[in-house]
């Protein structure tokens, strides 16, 4: 097959604005899947095993996808260890998200738990074992008994490698099935046709730097989170939202972006994860004056508490000037009375953390950390067959023809305003499984594909272009940088209502100066540079869809809390922002309340 | 060809431990390796996340061949 490089493209774009497209290599597929961690590979096994032609892209080799990191485990009520059934996790669930929740999603969830954690245990994921031979369970924050009662023992774990042997049990499986892989392929644009209608994807080869229209009948994304937008992050560096900023480019609709999770325990200055195991094992928080400050804020939980609250207590503790090292910046997490041995065999991997990063053995040593974003609950809206849905024709949930979004970068929503612990590899297996099934179903009534617009690859060209002829431009690195520390510390753990309004301008600023970024390299081979530069783009997007939704929210909810707005706001603020780009215009839409055969579980004040 | 690069994209992982230690791998080291330890390096580069991982934090001794750029990584 021919290549079309970049060079021979900019000038088509000048001079024959409409054979580009023409000049663009096309491929054709039922289903184009962006995103090879477990929620696409979960999809695209339901396609390819039902014998349709599946492409699924990926910035990097599919198992490094940053599914690979998750260690806790995966919830599902499957009673092994203590009683449970899905009704108390769709309760947990409910009340976790803060009620903003969706909740026949929710129950759709908890109902598939079991059934989807069998399916990969026959797929071959080895699962931890209890003697009896059953599937080990370990308990998590926010699971309970009885809606609100006893500990439950939900969450389902392979040793601390959970998500990798998730990854490598889909990916042995996908290979079997014929999936078609695109490694070290960079989707760049959604292809949207005069009707609204998703047809593909444009996509960047980074070996070659060949451009290409990846036509389909289907389109899925399954780009995972972005919290790469804040300096504090515990997410890989590939983790920049791309598939949220295509969908705002096309002019789809972003939903509560305003709901970031912070984790209490990053370590400081790189933000790796501390998980909590170490607080579970005994660990405890102290600030500068060595006091264990968390007794003060929950007093029964500690440093148990839910994430939202340690983060909110760290974070106040800070602000109060009872932070540790020369600028008052971190606080503590003290594990060293629990003794070499328990840290040796039970926090090895913590221990290792530690050592590498902070120069601190935490059997002498506290651990420096801060509350660190982790989790992204916001996304893409969808239904709960992965079908993306927009207010864009006559209904306010409308699906979008030829369009799902599953995982961390989709919001279905079933997190809400806060997602508990161990549901989101429930998340992408469950809805993974589901969009796969609702696209087959789908196909078989579309069975043509739609014509690809003339311009489909235009924008997308149009800023490889700017890119690439772009003089006296900014640096990449030093953009990326301002973006990260306005969103740090404009639309952090507090929110405060001058802060954001200057952060909007801010932010609005950044993503100026982003337009006009500047690349030394030009060369087409592996220009990573190029590639930065439009991961700088994506993050932009999602940078101000957070600061524009955050600051319009003025109530707190989950893991957005405000400072000037202390409490929950059902009157006035139980409903979804859907953050439009052109105009950055919002508009808001219902919470189901309803779901599918029980009874509703109405607000209530969420304690711990 | 472009080998630095190629380099560059394969040190981004799933794993942010990987992507920091990698990153100040390439800052610091690259640049230095001769032609075997560039052989040396791929080979770690091609590794699952959680494998690489466990040998830069000495769990796992492994391959004896990779001795040289796994205790730089180590270093890091
Ligand atoms: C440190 C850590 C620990 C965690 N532990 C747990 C846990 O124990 N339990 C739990 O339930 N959750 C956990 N989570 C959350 C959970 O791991 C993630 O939410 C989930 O794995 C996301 O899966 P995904 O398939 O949606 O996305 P990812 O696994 O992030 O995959 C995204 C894919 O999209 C591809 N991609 C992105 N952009 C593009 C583009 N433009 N072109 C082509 N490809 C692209 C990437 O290459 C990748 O293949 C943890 C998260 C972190 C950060």
């Amino acid at each position: 097959m021919k290549s079309y490089g970049i060079y021979e493209l900019n000038y088509a774009i000048c001079e024959f604005k409409h054979e580009i497209s023409v000049a663009i290599v096309r491929r054709k597929f039922d289903a184009v899947i962006v995103g090879a961690g477990g929620a696409g590979m979960r999809a695209a096994l339901q396609l390819s095993e039902a014998g349709l032609k599946v492409a699924v892209l990926s910035k990097v080799f599919p198992t490094r996808s940053h599914t690979v990191a998750a260690q806790g485990g995966i919830a599902a009520a499957l009673g092994n260890v203590t009683e449970d059934n899905w009704h108390w996790h769709m309760y947990d669930t409910v009340k976790g998200s803060d009620y903003l929740g969706d909740q026949d999603a929710i129950e759709f969830m908890c109902r598939q738990a079991s059934e989807v954690v069998y399916e990969l245990e026959h797929y071959g994921m080895p699962f931890d074992r209890l003697e009896n031979g059953k599937i080990y369970q370990r308990p998590f924050g926010g699971q309970s008994q009885n809606f609100g009662g006893a500990q439950a023992t939900r969450s389902c774990a392979a040793a601390d490698r959970t998500g990798h042997a998730m990854l490598h049990t889909l990916y042995q499986r996908n290979v079997q099935a014929n999936t078609q892989f695109f490694v070290e392929w960079m989707a760049l644009d959604l292809i949207r046709d005069e009707e609204g209608d998703v047809c593909g994807v444009t996509a960047l080869d980074i070996e070659t730097g060949e451009v290409m229209a990846l036509q389909a009948r289907a389109t899925l994304f399954a780009t995972g989170g972005g919290a790469r937008i804040f300096s504090a992050s515990t997410n890989a560096f590939i983790n920049t939202g791309d598939g949220l900023a295509m969908s705002a480019r096309a002019g789809v609709p972003l939903e509560d972006m305003e709901f970031w999770q912070f984790h209490p325990t990053g370590v400081y200055g790189v933000g790796v994860l501390i998980s909590e195991a170490v607080r579970g094992e005994g660990g405890y928080l102290l600030n500068k004056d060595g006091e264990r400050f968390m007794e003060r804020y929950a007093p029964n939980a500690k440093d148990l508490a839910s994430r939202d609250v340690v983060s909110r207590a760290l974070t106040t503790e800070l602000k109060e000037g009872r932070g540790c090292g020369r600028d008052a910046d971190y606080l503590l997490l003290k594990l060293d009375h629990l003794g070499a041995d328990v840290i040796k065999t039970r926090l090895p991997g913590i221990r290792e953390i530690a050592i590498k990063f902070a120069h601190a053995d935490p059997i002498h040593d506290p651990i420096p950390v801060v509350p660190t974003a982790h989790y992204m609950m916001g996304g893409i809206p969808t239904n709960f067959y992965g079908q993306v849905v927009a207010p864009y024709k006559t209904g306010p949930e409308e699906v979008v023809q030829g369009f799902y979004a599953v995982g961390e970068c989709a919001c279905v929503s079933v997190h809400g305003g806060n997602r508990l612990g161990t549901n989101s590899l429930l998340d992408i297996l469950v809805f993974g499984r589901a969009a796969g099934n609702r696209m087959i179903e789908d196909l078989k009534k579309n069975r043509h594909h739609k014509h690809l617009p003339a311009d489909a690859s235009d924008k997308a060209l149009a800023r490889l272009s700017r890119l690439n002829d772009q003089k006296d431009g900014e640096s990449v690195a030093q953009v990326g940088d301002l973006l990260r520390k306005t969103m740090q510390t404009h639309c952090g753990v507090f929110r405060f209502p001058d802060m954001l309004k200057q952060g909007v301008e801010k932010i609005g600023e950044v993503a100026e100066r982003a337009m006009r970024t500047e690349i030394k390299d030009k060369s087409r081979v592996f220009n990573t540079a190029r590639v930065e530069a439009l991961e700088l783009e994506n993050l932009v997007e999602v940078a101000v869809a957070t600061m524009v939704s955050a600051e319009a929210r003025t109530e707190s909810r989950g893991a957005h809390a405000r400072d000037d707005f202390p409490n929950r706001d059902d009157d006035r603020w139980l409903k979804h922002t859907l953050y439009f780009r052109e105009g950055q215009r919002l508009d808001y839409k219902p919470v189901r309340l309803k779901p599918l055969t029980v009874e509703s579980f109405p607000p209530k004040a969420r304690t711990y | 060809m472009k080998k630095l690069e190629r380099a560059r994209w394969r040190c981004r992982r799933g794993l942010l431990e990987l992507d920091i230690v990698l990153q100040r791998f390439m800052d610091e080291y690259y640049a230095k390796l001769d032609e075997a330890e560039l052989g040396q390096f791929e080979t770690l580069l091609d590794l699952p996340d959680n494998d690489l991982w466990d040998m830069i934090t000495l769990k796992e001794t492994g391959n004896g061949n990779l001795q040289p750029v796994l205790r730089l990584l180590q270093k890091v």
